[in-house]
């Protein structure tokens, strides 16, 4: 039922990037991808030099590059409309291996590429450091709102739980007989998916009585305390400053 | 210490109750639980036992009769303290550790009261110790055994320090092992204890006194080996001993 002792998208380490308050990652990376979005998608060059700014930080989070190449694999399903692009957007056709691809559509496709795999790749990083719940304390801190925060803390509790109540119900009905064989069969499905959604829904229920009975009213108590100290949030600006002026170079050259 | 008496710690009288849809599962419910003492809540399905629990820290109210908590009444003014002072321990543990780690889940209740910092650590650490899950602080309660899983519950309660622990089924899908480390905590705490539970051997073994809930009233309250031993009771109010369980020879 469990993954282990953490999520299987922490990379358990001692780096000096795992140290930091999640906090701050946070906001680097947040700054980071708005910075790398707001380049000139011209100043090829300047996607490059971002490039080499997450190789260090991969580097000094001590992340294997063949990890990291990997997981950026998650993006492929979403770039795939990058590649299409360049057949199907109109206006003046330039000629590659004997194709006729539309220049519009290459820069388009490349804009995509390009910014999308360097915001995937800081996530990436970020998740690899950052366990989910000190993720969740972070975007506490950073003053989430905090239904949302609850909302997506429940989420990790109770994820397990749910996929092992759906586990069970499979069982139940393959015990009697029941294979999913085609469209006729998901009638079943759906009835099963209801199903489950009013277990989780009375589970929810019995969850906030138990909080109540412990003194709940409305609001999650703060249990620990995120601080960060000015040398932290240094460490952790100097991805995005170093963004920023390349950013800049790129506007102005 | 002075000698004047303390209130008991729970005191139950005339309580009626009717659910909205008209049921009416509570006709006048007289129960008092004395300072320490450790009651076994018996009464077959549907008797109103979740029901009684629900108002002993006021998640229902608006019946009739009240309900007191060493000396304070269950009402909207108190409710933050009789929360503290009444600590329900559910049946499903998945229902009551709902926080991503051991630690934060015991902290909740004092959290919610307002503590913080080395107060809080010492608390938790106190509250996990006494069910001898210390080590386990970090971990995500679903990486847990059901067994171990029912005794950080229990601690999630005790870090709250309550006057009465009301403890809904302790006992059901433990296995034999972990049904009698929860007995040996149990009887190490210094708390008072309401125990509502179908699991009769168990009654016995842990509370020398029990009450028959049955219909909405309670019909019978003695110490529990009488109450076990008298099969015209028992039957009378669907309370089945297990096979080959005699009261009278057992020793506890």
């Amino acid at each position: 039922m469990g993954a282990g002792h953490a999520h299987r998208l922490y990379r358990h380490g001692h780096s000096p990037v795992h140290r930091l308050p999640p906090h701050c990652k946070l906001a680097a990376v947040f700054a980071f991808v708005i910075i790398v979005v707001s380049t000139p998608r011209e100043s090829m060059w300047a996607f490059g030099l971002y490039a080499v700014l997450l190789a260090a930080v991969a580097t000094a989070a001590r992340i294997p590059a063949a990890f990291l190449l990997k997981r950026l694999l998650i993006e492929v399903p979403f770039v795939a409309f990058a590649v299409l692009m360049p057949f199907v957007v109109p206006g003046e056709q330039v000629h590659v291996l004997g194709l006729s691809l539309s220049e519009p559509g290459l820069w388009g496709a490349w804009n995509v590429l390009a910014k999308g795999t360097l915001g995937v790749g800081a996530s990436v990083i970020l998740a690899s450091t950052t366990e989910l719940r000190e993720l969740l304390l972070g975007l506490q801190r950073l003053k989430l709102p905090p239904l949302l925060v609850q909302i997506a803390s429940f989420m990790i509790r109770y994820g397990d739980v749910i996929t092992d109540e759906m586990r069970r119900m499979s069982i139940a009905r393959r015990s009697r007989g029941f294979e999913a064989k085609g469209i006729r069969h998901w009638g079943v499905l759906g009835k099963t998916a209801g199903a489950l959604f009013i277990r989780s829904y009375e589970r929810g229920e019995r969850v906030h009585l138990a909080m109540v009975s412990r003194g709940y009213a409305g609001s999650m108590p703060v249990i620990d305390e995120v601080t960060a100290s000015r040398e932290q949030w240094t460490y952790a600006a100097a991805l995005p400053v170093a963004a920023l002026f390349i950013c800049l170079l790129g506007w102005t050259l | 210490m002075t000698t004047a008496p303390q209130p008991p710690s729970l005191e139950v009288s005339g309580l009626a109750y009717a659910y909205p849809d008209g049921h009416q599962a509570l006709f006048g419910v007289g129960l008092t639980v004395g300072r320490g003492e450790r009651v076994a809540l018996l009464g077959p399905n549907g008797a109103g036992k979740t029901t009684l629990v629900l108002h002993l820290n006021g998640i229902l109210t608006g019946g009739a009769g009240t309900v007191t908590v060493a000396g304070l009444p269950v009402a909207k003014a108190n409710l933050a303290e009789i929360r503290r002072r009444v600590g329900i321990v559910f049946q499903d543990p998945d229902d009551q550790l709902f926080m991503p780690t051991v630690r934060e889940d015991v902290a909740f209740g004092p959290a919610a009261a307002g503590m913080r910092g080395a107060e809080l650590e010492a608390r938790v650490h106190k509250a996990l110790a006494l069910v001898g899950m210390e080590e386990y602080a970090n971990r995500p309660p679903h990486h847990l055994s059901f067994g171990q899983r029912r005794r950080v519950a229990v601690a999630t309660v005790l870090a709250m320090e309550p006057e009465i622990l009301v403890l809904d089924e302790p006992s059901s899908n433990l296995d034999p092992a972990s049904r009698r480390e929860l007995a040996d905590i149990l009887r190490s705490l210094d708390v008072t204890v309401l125990m509502v539970t179908h699991d009769l051997p168990y009654a016995l073994e842990l509370c020398p006194r029990a009450v028959i809930l049955s219909d909405g009233v309670i019909v019978a309250d003695a110490p529990t080996r009488d109450l076990l031993s008298d099969d015209e009771l028992m039957r009378s109010h669907r309370l089945e001993l297990p096979f080959g369980f005699d009261p009278r020879t057992t020793t506890v």
